[in-house]
């Protein structure tokens, strides 16, 4: 019999960070910045490693779908439709997905070159601008810091908004089969293993 | 025998399955898509509830006719 053994680890509540991550950037924009971890982890644990242990072990997000979806029953548990983890979308979507990235970056350039002020509100689904004055009062740092961390806290709240709508309709992590980074470490991965595999046939 | 199997073209590597795998018999092949273990498999369809891409699915096998 080769079972494993089913331990808990301390990752597996990582799904805590994901909510106190968003307390945080309510009471004060910078702390936005800390969701580049988990931007960079998986880039890193795809392109060094060549796998997908940040999302198969790590996600707290997808472990927040999980505990809201399955653990307190807040999801339909019902199949999303196929297009929805197509190729064609999840590729097409993570391009959307860039294009925005970028155009948040560009809004931080223009805070930065002084050709635009700071802007304290946060938009939700790249529309709807909501007022988020109280998370910053100034600080050591100068604005275009600050620019990022509300368009930053903005991409992640939406995204994970996305999330629990398809949440609740379909499967607990369906965001999964569509995440952009998710589709982008996976890119990666493949073509690392197809390099290995080159490699293998050669010797 | 009833066995879980995976498409590997629509396999998005969340590794959902792996997880919820009471025999621990899925493994993520270097992030591109999740290996079910025949041996190990028991069939009972866990990771089919949970896979968000419908990729992974239990079957009935070639096996059961021998």
């Amino acid at each position: 019999m080769k079972t494993k053994a089913k331990k808990g680890h301390w990752y597996d509540y990582l799904w805590i960070w994901s909510i106190v991550y968003f307390a945080l950037g309510f009471f004060n924009i910078l702390f936005a910045w800390l969701g580049l971890i988990d931007f960079v982890l998986p880039l890193i644990f795809a392109i060094v490693g060549g796998n997908k242990w940040f999302c198969n072990h790590m996600c707290g997000r997808g472990q927040l779908f999980w505990v809201l979806g399955r653990n307190l029953k807040c999801s339909r548990r019902k199949q999303a439709p196929k297009w929805i983890s197509s190729k064609w979308f999840r590729y097409g979507f993570l391009t959307f997905f860039m294009t925005m990235f970028g155009t948040m970056i560009f809004q931080t350039y223009l805070v930065f070159s002084g050709a635009e002020s700071l802007r304290k509100a946060v938009k939700l689904f790249w529309t709807f601008k909501v007022p988020w004055k109280w998370a910053y009062n100034g600080s050591v740092f100068p604005d275009w810091v600050a620019q990022f961390g509300f368009g930053f806290y903005s991409l992640m709240l939406t995204s994970t908004l996305i999330g629990l709508i398809m949440m609740v309709l379909y499967k607990e992590r369906t965001w999964c089969s569509f995440c952009p980074m998710g589709t982008m470490t996976q890119g990666i991965c493949k073509i690392k293993a197809k390099e290995k595999e080159i490699d293998h046939d050669v010797k | 025998m009833r066995k879980a199997a995976n498409d590997i073209s629509r396999c998005v590597a969340c590794g959902v399955c792996a997880l919820q795998c009471p025999r621990g018999a899925i493994d993520i092949y270097r992030g591109c898509y999740a290996v079910v273990d025949v041996k190990t498999c028991v069939g009972c369809g866990i990771c089919e509830k949970a896979c968000p891409a419908g990729s992974i699915r239990v079957k009935e096998t070639e096996e059961a006719s021998k």
